[in-house]
């Protein structure tokens, strides 16, 4: 191989034959952020460490990795900082949490003040339905 | 001289401004004292003109003997990009940020409509005291007027990722949104202090939170479009924390437009759009604080001091500090008038802002959660795309699932059936849309989904037009004329969401990209074009090199030659791209030239994107920009009373 064809590859990673895995491993280049820039995908990066995180992406499915294995791998080269969905644990939790509490609890509040209306309000005329 | 006249100006303009705020306070029961708020309030906008005008004169002539000028331009900048650069640095935006705030004070002490003498002088001293806020904060942490001593020969120019047309137009337009938020925020404030929120108050507050909800709207969509065109990635939307800085204020004002519709026409949820006036600018001093603290890492942070940082965190608090203390105080007090069903115009509306609610406060802890982790010792985490597309984006998609009916409801009491029996064309095209895209697809669930939503958005908003439209007497012509101006501007709104959620959808779930390495001559097949590298060479810009290479493109239509650059700015280490774009009916093909291939025989690597339907996003964007200038034009086109 020659030099030239390796940074080629760099750039442009041999694509996966089978079209399902390399949607796949798009779909991984896109959570993975890149070490060395600012707030990037490993998709999305120009730099040369991008690339080769690329290139890690596709060998980890060619063998045989599921994206969850693929994800830790780089978690546990990275760290979780390499990750742009947060893996669920004690410190992510408040995170996972929040929103359905955000849900639930506006839910609440929703329902809790057209109740305190619905008593207060005294019962609709015909008259004030109109438009 | 001129510079010292501006930084005098300036100093006046916030002496101006504490006086606008203390006599505003003692104005509400006297009316000579509220008339000297509003002298007071229009000079220290004219001040605030004079200061600006003479820091943009110091762009102008490239007077690098004030420091900011020096740090930010150079002679070799065209003319239009020195005059954009006094806005497109720290300085000069908290400067633009002061002008804006005290403008917006005398447009409120000249324009009093139909408020009470308490609410209007209360209002005006509240935005005195923001407006003399943040010119405290401008003058002490980021003095735009400040010298340097000797003065260099030549300035370190603008980072030229900025020099750029979309980029001139984004931060000021930004910043009339989140500006124009302190508006909502001063007459909530009043209100309180007043103990009376009704449907004048909210009557005086709608057309602020238009206005800035449609600068927000436009400022996003700019700096979006910008980074389509410019950062060489295809992206335009990346949930960054500096885009979400601006969309937090975009979501609240979002759901401040709608619920002050309700508070005006039927006096309820009045304490609720109070509440919202005051998130809004919290959310709108949050986002400055994200832009310019650098706090977090984002491809915006070229602004970067933790004093300021601090300092505009210490102005947040006070902001929020008072206006949740006043809230906890006085809102309680607040007469709670008529109530309405279950199903109505009214509870619609209710539905919309608990959405636009939720996800504002998801958007906030994603955000600001690798911040809380970091700061507790916790080490580093990323929060990113894949968090906010499975929390924020189902919200979204069950808010457009809604959105359809609100406009076919009655205030009051709603027909909840039959609206859905007028909407159920748009039902049955939704439907269609998702049977179809899934079997195209084969069953790629999410984009046929988000596609449906989008056209059912689309075809609900036509039917509720044509409904309307149908209403009126005598022949089409006439029924167009006397279509209310609110029903349009209600209508491109809406429509607009429709096509901006089509457009997302299309561009996220199936654009394509391919890297290629290229010599001139060699051609490759891309999206179902054949697309030609001819040349590459180099061009001189006026303060910049260039290499350009031509594409030449057969497929849709006849052969067209495109042409995507590097650019190389003495000024900065890093080269930036200028892609070439393509649009033809089904996308844009968006071509970004790499580098030259060491060893290659003269290889070039190019990156090809096909973003389908991506000019859907922005043509949306607009059409809701257009829908808000509309609806202040109807505000303003109504009869006073």
């Amino acid at each position: 191989m020659s030099i030239a064809a390796i940074l080629v590859a760099a750039v442009a990673p041999a694509l996966l034959a089978d079209p399902r895995q390399e949607a796949r491993a798009l779909e991984l280049d896109r959570e993975i952020r890149c070490v060395q820039c600012q707030n990037e995908p490993i998709a999305q990066s120009t730099a040369d460490i991008a690339g080769d995180m690329r290139v890690l992406v596709r060998e980890r499915i060619a063998a045989g990795d599921s994206d969850a294995e693929i994800r830790a791998f780089f978690r546990e080269r990275y760290g979780d900082f390499v990750l742009f969905r947060p893996p669920l644990d004690g410190r992510t939790l408040v995170l996972w949490v929040t929103p359905a509490l955000l849900l639930g609890g506006g839910l609440l509040a929703v329902l809790s003040s057209r109740r305190r209306k619905g008593e207060s309000g005294a019962a609709l005329g015909p008259e004030e339905s109109e438009r | 001289m001129i510079v010292e006249v501006g930084a005098f100006a300036a100093v006046l303009a916030l002496m101006l401004s504490l006086a606008q705020g203390v006599l505003g306070l003692f104005g509400a029961k006297r009316e000579s004292r509220a008339d000297a708020a509003k002298a007071t309030a229009q000079a220290a906008a004219a001040l605030s003109v004079l200061a600006f005008g003479c820091l943009v004169w110091a762009f102008a002539v490239s007077d690098f003997s004030v420091s900011t000028v020096a740090a930010n331009s150079h002679t070799d900048k065209p003319f239009v990009y020195k005059i954009a650069g006094t806005w497109g640095n720290h300085e000069g935006s908290m400067l633009l940020w002061c002008l804006v705030s005290a403008m917006f004070g005398a447009i409120m002490a000249s324009v009093r409509g139909a408020q009470s003498l308490g609410l209007w002088s209360r209002a005006l001293a509240v935005q005195g005291f923001v407006t003399a806020g943040a010119f405290i904060y401008t003058l002490l942490l980021s003095n735009p007027f400040a010298r340097l001593d000797p003065a260099p020969m030549q300035g370190a120019g603008l980072n030229p990722l900025l020099q750029d047309p979309a980029l001139a137009a984004h931060p000021p337009m930004l910043y009339l949104g989140y500006v124009g938020m302190s508006v909502p925020f001063s007459l909530a404030l009043a209100a309180l202090l007043e103990g009376k929120a009704d449907q004048a108050w909210a009557r005086a507050l709608r057309p602020w939170t238009l206005a800035a909800w449609t600068c927000l709207t436009l400022g996003i969509a700019l700096g979006s479009y910008w980074a389509y065109y410019e950062l060489g990635w295809g992206g335009w939307w990346f949930w960054d924390p500096v885009e979400n800085a601006s969309f937090m204020p975009w979501l609240i004002a979002c759901a401040l437009v709608h619920s002050a519709i309700v508070t005006e026409r039927r006096g309820s949820l009045a304490t609720w759009t109070i509440l919202l006036s005051i998130l809004g600018f919290g959310m709108a001093l949050l986002g400055t604080f994200l832009v310019r603290s650098g706090v977090l890492t984002s491809v915006h942070a070229f602004a970067v001091d933790p004093q300021r940082g601090i300092a505009v965190l210490v102005l947040l608090a006070v902001a929020l500090g008072i206006g949740f203390t006043l809230y906890a105080w006085r809102a309680p007090k607040l007469a709670q008038p008529s109530g309405f069903a279950a199903v109505s115009r009214e509870s619609m509306l209710v539905w919309n802002n608990y959405g636009l609610a939720v996800a504002t406060g998801i958007v906030l802890i994603g955000t600001l959660y690798p911040l809380l982790v970091e700061a507790l010792g916790g080490g580093l985490i990323s929060v990113g795309p894949p968090f906010f597309n499975m929390t924020v984006a189902p919200i979204l998609a069950a808010l457009f699932l809604l959105l359809p009916f609100g406009p076919m409801m009655t205030w009051r009491v709603g027909d909840f059936g039959g609206a859905a029996k007028r909407l159920a064309p748009a039902i049955v095209l939704g439907l269609i849309t998702l049977i179809a895209t899934l079997t195209l697809t084969q069953g790629r669930g999410w984009p046929a989904l988000g596609l449906s939503i989008g056209v059912w958005l689309v075809a609900g908003g036509l039917i509720y037009l044509w409904n309307r439209i149908q209403r009126g007497e005598g022949n089409t012509l006439r029924k167009l004329a006397v279509l209310p101006l609110a029903v349009w501007s209600m209508s491109a709104a809406h429509l607009g969401a429709g096509v901006l959620t089509i457009g997302a959808v299309a561009e996220t779930g199936f654009r394509t990209e391919q890297a290629f390495a290229l010599k001139p001559g060699e051609g490759v097949v891309f999206a179902g074009r054949q697309v030609t590298l001819l040349e590459v060479g180099d061009v001189d810009g006026p303060n910049y090199a260039a290499t350009r290479a031509n594409f030449r493109v057969d497929g849709l239509r006849d052969a067209q030659v495109v042409s995507a650059e590097r650019r190389f700015y003495p000024t900065s280490p890093m080269p930036t791209t200028e892609v070439g774009i393509l649009p033809s009916w089904d996308g844009d093909l968006y071509i970004a030239l790499g580098e030259e291939i060491r060893g290659g025989d003269g290889a070039w690597t190019v990156r090809f994107y096909h973003n389908p339907l991506v000019q859907l996003i922005f043509l949306g964007a607009l059409m809701m920009g257009v829908g808000g200038v509309l609806s202040l034009i109807s505000i303003a086109r109504r009869p006073r009373t």
